[in-house]
């Protein structure tokens, strides 16, 4: 292999695996270290500066970050990423003052955005200290989008998202709320210097065609839509059995808040086997802690009526086979269809994007799916001033997805408003600072605890289900989030190899207690990986490849289990090792804190 | 400063024949400075006592005084060990081996400690060739006393204090051949492929293993004019074969080139297989031994690997006939057998 150019910002990145892994690339380490410093106001700075929700996120984040933190690899639980960046914004000071400044003068261009959900509020929180003008439009009666109308209070408090929504709001953004627009032209028309499209993928998916469906419908709805009359108040009841259709998230908050509802007995029927279920693991483990069983493998095959009233359920038993290329085809076993009585059920088998509103001939190109064709990196598309983010530009994802996509398009509508290329992005803002502060003393908790993951305490299930408002995680205690913050390894704090100090005495090899460091003179071989100390068989963690040393040999270290213990540095007798803190940081439109945030 | 290692190791360590991974023959962590050759040593028995599937508490570790006798507590923190005083560690070993031969006895001492003030017990722990692996860990220095010369350093060779050494030295592994050792080898702290093959052959020695290993003093004697700084190591080595050490039970499934190989059958029954760098020398002929490593030393060049071994000899159990049960586990009753046995012996003598 060829000596490793840590000069490339990615290189270092792809070692804090839960920075790299987040859409947003918020700086795990840097704000779970603040925690453990109790400085949770600069954590959750730190949380807003990338991803803007920390609150809802810290409560709701599909946390992307976990399955991929090194943690994971060494032993059997990640840290828990998400719950500590709750911590951060539950504990924080007043942080009105740290908000970046708007100016009062403006920079003359308009925009609209449309929709008012995390990748419309993105983009207004990066533009809006630039000095533009915008327009906020949404239908429904305040901004969040889906936050607001699908994820249910007993997630997510209503008081936290207001106050997170409301930070961007009070930039001076101009809320039309209760407004549906119902024509792209219409927007075009009033002539602002650019459009953004953030109104998600609101369409939930029925099952129309399926015997009984008509003649069932006062009792069956659609899981989205059932969701948000009752965020809205509108629904208040439901009845005492009854199905949700569906293995997804969505699926799993449609039983929660219909056992909040009065369903007594409600259960979750999907096609698929349990393992094939899409729905996070721990959104599963609270849906089962509230008694609600799943049922899979059934495929519907009928509404029952009774003299025009549902009643029933009727599922076919399937199985699932796999062809040679892992295809799945459910096949059913042949015995008596099986019936499931209920008095209502809740449809959550997927959602899709509803663009009956834009107008086909404004030179918008629409692909074959029905949607607009968005340009992956600038997410403008083929009508120029009118750019698309989150759920609305490639189907449905999560906050922190449109959060990340709004940050991006926010950085193309600038460049396309103040006539520099849209396609342009700045370089990440990176800084490498050695840790050291003596003689083996460094400025991070280098010691690695043994503790493993802490569980959140959450109410008691007798008072959560009484009050679909009352929220069901308590978040960390700071003595346990404390705990949990020492589990974190510091993966931004590099491990730095300098070859002209190195005289090989080999103690950084011999000290590694997860024999990461080899010095061989097999670093060209093809099957290096499977010469070192211990093979680096995860393909997906890089090796870091050295200059040839004096004796002829190479030093290889392998990325994948680094404890980031600093132990190499502190035995290397030359500091040809040492620990360096990286920083990096996605650049935006903005920077939107303010400096001693 | 870390006091601790983490608990944490590779997830997918190996394990040995007996189900152990190198995590369970390790010691604390070492408190010796940075970058001390020392510490690749303690990182060498660890692997060969992995490796070899050695059970750790059927180890026992000695020491003197030193650096170097300090880092016993940095291995094989499952063995037993005796941290004995300076120059001592061979009588100490003599009693232990003599009360307990079942056990394996690994010596850990340094220059000062075995060339200077142990000196004299140094020859007759040789001389007896008693059965453990006796170390050296030479820097040409007192590390652990701030780095005075010490009596293998070599003439002109200059530590930090920057005094050129008016002496002679002592060359222990000359030492080590004239007094009658059946197993000498010299290595390098930091050439570990030599180093680990050879401690493992050491140990399946049946009798007085030697191994002078040369190993930098980083604080005091890795300067430029020292003549055991890493570089100048590296730039004069020399070494008489690579080694290759093949358990008893390993199946031997490498083929060599005809001629190019020796090999040594062991008393144990494991294998020695020499790649001869270094013609006119043979492993099993004393006078040849001492030969190569003069011849070396005219030369200013360091002749490490395997120098001589003599994989029959007798240890010092052997020599003098003692039963083979071990002595610690001689009850009274085998020590006093009684008036009948003592009559019997008695009448013989009349
Ligand atoms: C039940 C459910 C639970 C979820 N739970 C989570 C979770 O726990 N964690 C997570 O990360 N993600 C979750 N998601 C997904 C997440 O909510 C979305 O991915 C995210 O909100 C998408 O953001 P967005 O900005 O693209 O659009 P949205 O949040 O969908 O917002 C779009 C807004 O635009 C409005 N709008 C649409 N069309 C128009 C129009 N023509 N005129 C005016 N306004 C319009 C909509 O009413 C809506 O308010 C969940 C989704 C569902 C359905
Ligand atoms: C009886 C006695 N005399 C002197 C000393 C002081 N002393 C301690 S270590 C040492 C020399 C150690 O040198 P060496 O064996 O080469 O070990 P190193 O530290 O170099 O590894 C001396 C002289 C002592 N501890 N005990
Ligand atoms: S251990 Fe800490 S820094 Fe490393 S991946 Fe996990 S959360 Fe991120
Ligand atoms: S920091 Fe150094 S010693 Fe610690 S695990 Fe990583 S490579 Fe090994
Ligand atoms: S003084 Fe020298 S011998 Fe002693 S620990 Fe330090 S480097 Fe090693
Ligand atoms: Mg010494």
């Amino acid at each position: 292999m060829k000596p490793t150019d840590t000069t490339n910002p990615e290189y270092f990145h792809k070692v804090v695996d839960c920075q790299y892994a987040c859409p947003a690339h918020t700086p795990v380490p840097e704000y779970i270290r603040l925690i453990a410093a109790q400085n949770y106001t600069a954590a959750y700075m730190v949380n807003w500066q990338s991803n803007v929700f920390p609150g809802v996120l810290g409560r709701t984040c599909d946390r992307p970050c976990e399955p991929a933190c090194r943690r994971g690899r060494i032993e059997d639980e990640p840290v828990a990423i998400c719950r500590l960046k709750r911590v951060a914004a539950d504990n924080k000071k007043d942080v009105k003052s740290l908000m970046p400044d708007i100016p009062t003068e403006k920079n003359g261009k308009r925009i609209a955005l449309i929709g008012a959900g995390p990748a419309s509020l993105t983009v207004a929180r990066d533009l809006m200290p630039l000095g533009y003008t915008i327009d906020l439009y949404d239908n429904q009666k305040a901004g969040g989008g889906m936050m607001r109308s699908q994820i249910p209070s007993f997630r997510l408090p209503e008081t936290v998202l207001n106050e997170e929504v409301d930070y961007i709001t009070d930039m001076g953004v101009n809320t039309h709320y209760d407004c549906y627009i119902d024509s792209l032209k219409g927007i075009v028309n009033q002539g602002y210097d650019a459009i953004f499209v953030g109104t998600g993928a609101p369409r939930g998916r029925d099952l129309s065609t399926l015997e009984g469906r008509a003649q069932g419908n006062s009792n069956i709805h659609i899981g989205i839509d059932w969701l948000s009359s009752v965020a809205f108040g509108h629904t208040e009841k439901i009845g005492k059995k009854v199905i949700v259709l569906g293995g997804g998230n969505t699926a799993m908050d449609c039983c929660r808040t219909s056992r909040r509802l009065g369903g007594k007995e409600v259960t979750v029927i999907v096609r698929s086997p349990f393992e094939e279920m899409k729905a996070s693991p721990w959104e599963k483990e609270d849906a089962k802690h509230e008694g609600i069983p799943f049922l899979n493998n059934h495929v519907p095959m009928a509404f029952v009526c009774e003299a025009g009233k549902l009643v029933a359920m009727k599922f076919d038993k399937v199985e699932a086979h796999y062809d040679k290329d892992g295809n799945r085809k459910l096949v059913s076993t042949g015995e008596t269809p099986i019936l499931v009585e209920c008095d209502d059920v809740l449809i959550a088998i997927g959602q899709q994007n509803s663009f009956t509103w834009i107008e086909r001939d404004l030179g918008l190109e629409f692909n074959k799916w029905d949607m607009p064709v968005v340009d992956p990196v600038t997410f403008q598309s083929t009508l120029k001033q009118v750019f698309f983010g989150g759920d609305a530009a490639f189907g449905p994802e999560n906050v922190i997805t449109a959060v990340a996509q709004g940050h991006q398009a926010a950085v193309s509508i600038d460049h396309y408003c103040q006539g520099k290329d849209v396609a342009e992005r700045l370089a990440p803002g990176t800084t490498l600072v050695s840790q050291k502060m003596g003689i083996h003393q460094w400025s991070f908790d280098s010691p690695v605890v043994n503790d493993v993951r802490y569980i959140v305490p959450q109410a008691d299930i007798s008072q959560t289900l009484k009050n679909r408002k009352i929220e069901v995680e308590l978040g960390y205690s700071l003595d346990t989030a404390l705990q949990e913050a020492q589990r974190c390894l510091n993966c931004d704090v590099q491990t730095v190899f300098t070859e002209k100090l190195c005289i090989e005495c080999d103690a950084c090899q011999d000290i590694c207690p997860t024999d990461c460091i080899t010095f061989t003179d097999k670093y060209e071989q093809d099957d290096l990986r499977q010469n070192l100390l211990a093979p680096a068989n995860n393909l997906s963690q890089d090796l870091y490849v050295s200059e040839p040393l004096k004796t002829k040999r190479a030093l290889v270290k392998d990325e994948d289990v680094c404890l980031h213990c600093g132990l190499c540095a502190e035995r290397c007798p030359t500091a040809a090792w040492d620990m360096q803190k990286f920083i990096y940081n996605v650049s935006h439109a903005t920077h939107a804190t303010k400096a001693g945030a | 400063m870390s006091y601790l290692r983490p608990d944490f190791r590779h997830p997918n360590l190996p394990v040995n024949d007996i189900g152990f991974t190198k995590k369970d023959y390790e010691g604390s962590i070492s408190t010796l400075c940075a970058g001390c050759g020392h510490d690749s040593i303690s990182a060498g028995i660890i692997q060969a006592c992995y490796d070899l599937s050695i059970e750790p508490h059927r180890v026992a570790k000695l020491s003197g005084i030193g650096c170097s006798s300090k880092t016993p507590t940095y291995f094989l923190g499952n063995s037993h060990g005796f941290n004995s005083v300076h120059g001592r560690m061979p009588s100490v070993a003599t009693g232990a081996n003599l009360a307990n031969r079942d056990l394996i006895y690994i010596g850990v001492s340094g220059d000062g400690d075995t060339a200077s003030i142990g000196f004299g017990q140094f020859g007759h722990v040789v001389r007896r060739n008693l059965n453990m692996l006796y170390m050296v860990e030479n820097n040409g220095c007192y590390g652990l006393t701030k780095g005075q010369d010490s009596a293998t350093s070599d003439t002109g060779s200059q530590s930090k204090k920057g005094a050129a050494n008016p002496y002679e030295p002592i060359d222990l592994v000359s030492m080590a051949l004239q007094l009658g050792a059946t197993f000498v080898a010299r290595s390098f702290s930091g050439d570990k492929d030599q180093l680990i093959p050879l401690i493992k052959a050491a140990i399946a020695h049946s009798g007085f293993a030697f191994i002078d290993v040369i190993s930098p003093c980083v604080t005091f004697n890795n300067n430029p004019k020292s003549t055991k700084n890493y570089d100048y190591v590296r730039e004069h080595i020399e070494a008489t074969s690579t080694v290759d050490f093949v358990p008893m039970k390993q199946e031997i499934t490498t083929s060599y080139q005809q001629g190019s190989s020796t090999e040594v059958t062991m008393h144990d029954g494991s294998v020695l297989r020499f790649n001869k760098l270094k013609q006119d020398w043979d492993p099993q002929d004393r006078f040849s031994a001492m030969a190569a490593v003069n011849d070396a030393t005219q030369r200013g060049e360091i002749l490490t690997g395997l120098l001589y071994v003599d994989p029959q000899s007798q240890d010092l159990h052997e020599i003098i006939n003692t039963v083979r049960k071990p002595l610690n586990s001689l009850t009274e009753k085998d020590l006093c057998p009684g008036n009948v046995a003592l009559e019997k012996i008695n009448e013989s003598l009349r």
